[in-house]
């Protein structure tokens, strides 16, 4: 090897590493952004403490949940973690297909957890008890919703992924943010389970 | 089509009329002039989209300082209209007018001159310092300063079509209610007030990552720079608190779209938990706007007076023992809210906790400083000032941290005398006296030093006339935010505070021929060498003024505090590296302007009910969020050889530059 050959393969060398400091980094940042958003449902569980129990003559918790319905609800979100993890395992086995059809049972489950959600609120405004109605209802309403939003916008992210895997394969990047991507939906899942201890089960208490 | 916007609520009173018919006329010129020079290409490649930290930093002060003139605006009207509305005088405006003048002083302040300004300074000299070539997420950052002027433009907005909010920068339950203030003032403020938050939210995450992650190597966290500590604390600060401000506006937003009851008084909703959530956020961000400051004091006090900072490490801990007291003293804000006492004292002792470290530090500045040879160049004169009159808010402070004593004067004219004591020294000459440090470094030309000095010397007397005479009307019991007073022994107070606001004016004023001379005389201030002051002890000396886009040709290995210092002593900080290496550096991209305009729509109609403008706005940002998703060409290669031109060029002006030295010695 000549001098030239040399100084090439440690400009490359050079330039790998500081790609993959970049993957490392992403990965860092998704992390301290998910304790920010921790912070605020955790300001919504508290605002939810401080109102949950003021019903203002309208109707209590116990009169509106329907604990075996949110049961169902919370194992279609806890399956769509399981599929994730299981399309992860696919990743580091390289197989594509394998990736695809776990990522869209993922997205079938997420779909499904967000239905029964908006079925829920639908059933409650039907039967009159909108947000407007007392302190508990407006607590309760923002609280769960906020969480079905970001559910929502962990799909939309979702069938990007399954664009880009069906379209460019495993490279760098796609493998990068697919990690990232199923970080944010076990943190999903966390949180669903806060929910249904703090706001359904203890409300039932 | 319009939501409930009508022709209608375009503002009448005749004051604001001129004032928007300036800012009209202003937005044309320059519109006009870019189209005539042709620079409206230059103007989005160069700067709108750039991803550059250096550029977005300056972007953030130059916005900030616009800011500043509005904030200021404002707070001269009221100064005048207290000094004129006594007894019989009702003053030249009225009462709804002037809340929403405080209103918009105070957002304004916090808002869009504190907090832009800080990360503008952050932008601009955290990655030199610690050595790297830009922040973890560049185009992050150009979305975190377009969503922060997105709520500015916002602000500006609500000069011209409908109002601003009357229920103070605060914000007060029931009061900005749907029940109480129907109108769009409130909206206006929420909607400014949540874009700009959400963008320092972002620029918090990055800077966490950039500064745990991005570190030169040989850079341990205790061999950082104080700036870049006291920055890292602050944004610690900023994640922390900013979802708590983010999710209370969303809460007060679904009361006054969907009637929900978060503050109301009626149907289980409840006023104090309001209180609670802006203060959880509120008191750190006091510390937010003030640690970085506190840094930038560090940094200029130890290259003034050529000594390494003393005892870096018990300012290094006191930054996070404030960092961490600082979460835990929300309360002190409503003592009088009915609490149980002992609630009241917990929150008392820790407030007077924090002046402990706070006390640590201004020892460490002042030994910095005994047997130092000092230079008395600009940055120092506001570090000296800000030793002087910090001290004094900082007592105060200790005062109201009593609950009995708070008693007396809560909301008093002493209120606004002590926070004003604390921010204006405490943050904003932190901010000017970085300012004037690191404007050679960002533009390579250093400022006039004799306009900079008038200009800290119209602060500091301006101020202390403006507040000092609060202080004493506070204590005689005059309330804040008064439109009309009743009491004419508070009169010539008034006027000694109408005279200090002036004297501030002509601060500012300063500061613009100082920015005017500077930019006319620059060929005569030339920074040749990058170490524009000569003194400078850290990393960020050690790159060109203005410096190469990728900063460090060749990453530094550092050694000690104070690197930068070190090679100079061992004669090694300007001498050419043999190899050069391709560099890779993010592209600029064109996502970040694209979510602050739709982001500017979206507010805009949220405030004004216009609903399919909202959602189609809001699409176009889910959009452009998903298509930075797929965008893989995100970075672009620097050869060596690329790298090697631009550092021969740099490395010959410096040679020249010291055998002229030498010549003339």
């Amino acid at each position: 090897m000549n001098t030239t050959d040399i100084n090439k393969i440690e400009e490359l060398e050079a330039l790998r590493v500081e790609r993959q400091h970049h993957a490392e980094i992403n990965t860092f940042g998704l992390w301290i952004y998910l304790m920010s958003d921790l912070i605020m449902f955790s300001i919504l569980f508290a605002t939810f403490v401080v109102l949950g129990k003021n019903v203002a003559g309208g109707a209590t918790p116990q009169e509106l949940f329907h604990l075996p319905f949110i049961f169902t609800e919370t194992m279609f979100l806890l399956l769509s973690s399981v599929t994730f993890g299981l399309s992860m395992v696919a990743m580091n086995n390289q197989n594509k297909k394998a990736v695809l059809i776990g990522l869209i049972a993922t997205g079938l489950f997420g779909l499904g957890f967000l239905v029964m959600e908006l079925y829920e609120f639908y059933e409650l405004a039907a039967s009159g008890n909108t947000p407007d109605k007392s302190g508990f209802l407006t607590a309760f309403f923002t609280l769960v919703g906020t969480h079905g939003a970001h559910v929502f916008f962990g799909l939309i992210w979702l069938i990007s992924m399954i664009i880009q895997v069906a379209k460019k394969g495993f490279s760098d990047k796609v493998r990068s943010r697919l990690v990232r991507l199923s970080i944010f939906w076990h943190f999903l899942d966390v949180v669903w389970v806060g929910v249904f201890t703090f706001v359904y089960l203890m409300s039932m208490i | 089509m319009f939501g409930k916007l009508t022709t209608g609520d375009i503002v009448q009173d005749p004051l604001t009329l001129i004032v928007v018919i300036g800012m009209i006329g202003g937005a044309i010129a320059v519109v006009a002039g870019l189209t005539y020079f042709k620079k409206w290409g230059y103007l989005w490649r160069e700067w709108l989209t750039s991803v550059d930290h250096k550029k977005i930093g300056i972007m953030y002060i130059v916005f900030s300082l616009v800011m500043l003139l509005r904030g200021f605006a404002d707070g001269i009207m009221m100064r005048t209209q207290q000094a004129m509305a006594i007894g019989e005088s009702q003053g030249f405006m009225d009462a709804h007018h002037f809340d929403q003048i405080f209103s918009a002083h105070g957002t304004i302040m916090i808002i869009f001159v504190a907090m832009p300004f800080l990360f503008g300074l952050m932008n601009l000299v955290i990655p030199q310092q610690i050595g790297a070539r830009d922040v973890a997420f560049p185009l992050l950052n150009n979305i975190s300063l377009w969503l922060t002027t997105a709520g500015g433009a916002l602000m500006m907005i609500s000069l011209a079509l409908g109002e601003f909010s009357n229920t103070g920068w605060t914000g007060l339950a029931p009061l900005f209610g749907l029940e109480y203030n129907p109108y769009v003032g409130v909206d206006y403020w929420m909607w400014s007030f949540q874009l700009a938050g959400i963008g320092s939210t972002l620029g918090g995450v990055n800077f966490i990552v950039t500064i745990l992650k991005m570190r030169a190597p040989g850079m341990k966290l205790m061999k950082m720079p104080i700036f870049t500590w006291t920055s890292f604390t602050a944004n610690v600060l900023v994640v922390l608190t900013f979802p708590v401000i983010t999710i209370a506006l969303l809460m007060l937003t679904m009361d006054r779209y969907l009637g929900m009851h978060f503050f109301t008084n009626d149907l289980g909703g409840n006023m104090m938990q309001w209180n609670n959530l802006f203060w959880m956020w509120g008191h750190p961000e006091v510390y937010i706007v003030v640690l970085p400051s506190f840094g930038v004091f560090s940094e200029v006090v130890a290259a003034f007076s050529k000594k390494r900072i003393f005892g870096y490490t018990s300012l290094v801990y006191a930054t996070g023992v404030i960092m961490f007291l600082s979460a835990l003293v929300w309360l002190h804000h409503f003592y009088t809210m009915a609490n149980n006492p002992s609630v009241n004292v917990f929150f008392s002792i820790t407030t007077m906790a924090i002046a402990i470290p706070t006390g640590v530090k201004i020892f460490n500045w002042l030994f910095t400083m005994y047997k130092g040879k000092i230079s008395f160049a600009t940055p120092m004169y506001w570090t000296m000032g800000f030793l002087v009159l910090f001290v004094l808010g900082g007592m105060t402070g200790v005062l109201l941290s009593i609950p009995p004593a708070d008693f007396m004067v809560h909301n008093s004219a002493f209120l606004v005398a002590h926070f004003h004591n604390t921010l204006i020294p405490g943050a904003l000459f932190g901010y000017l006296a970085g300012f004037s440090y690191w404007f050679p470094k960002a533009m390579g030309f250093r400022l006039n030093e004799k306009w900079g000095k008038l200009s800290f010397w119209g602060w500091a007397v301006g101020f202390v006339l403006a507040f000092m005479p609060l202080y004493a009307t506070g204590f005689m019991g005059m309330p804040r935010r008064l439109a009309h007073l009743n009491n004419p022994d508070w009169t010539p107070y008034m006027y000694i505070a109408l005279v200090g606001a002036c004297i501030i004016g002509l601060g500012i004023f300063a500061m613009l021929v100082q920015l005017f001379l500077s930019v006319k005389d620059r060929k005569k201030n030339m920074d040749v060498t990058g170490d524009s002051w000569g003194y400078g002890r850290t990393l960020e000396w050690h790159t060109s003024s203005p410096p190469a886009d990728y900063n460090f040709a060749i990453i530094p290995t550092v050694k000690e505090i104070d690197d930068f210092n070190r090679m100079k002593e061992e004669g090694i900080a300007f001498k050419q590296p043999e190899k050069y290496f391709p560099i890779v550096m993010p592209k600029n991209r064109p996502h970040g302007a694209i979510i602050g305009v739709l982001t500017i729509v979206f507010g805009f109609a949220m405030v004004w009910h216009i609903w399919w403008l909202a959602i189609v706005s809001f699409v176009g940002i889910i959009g452009t969020v998903v298509a930075i998703g797929f965008d893989d060409d995100s970075e672009y290669v620097i050869p060596a050889e690329e790298v090697k031109r631009i550092e021969d060029e740099r490395f010959a002006k410096i040679r020249e530059a010291m055998a002229q030295k030498t010549n003339n010695e």
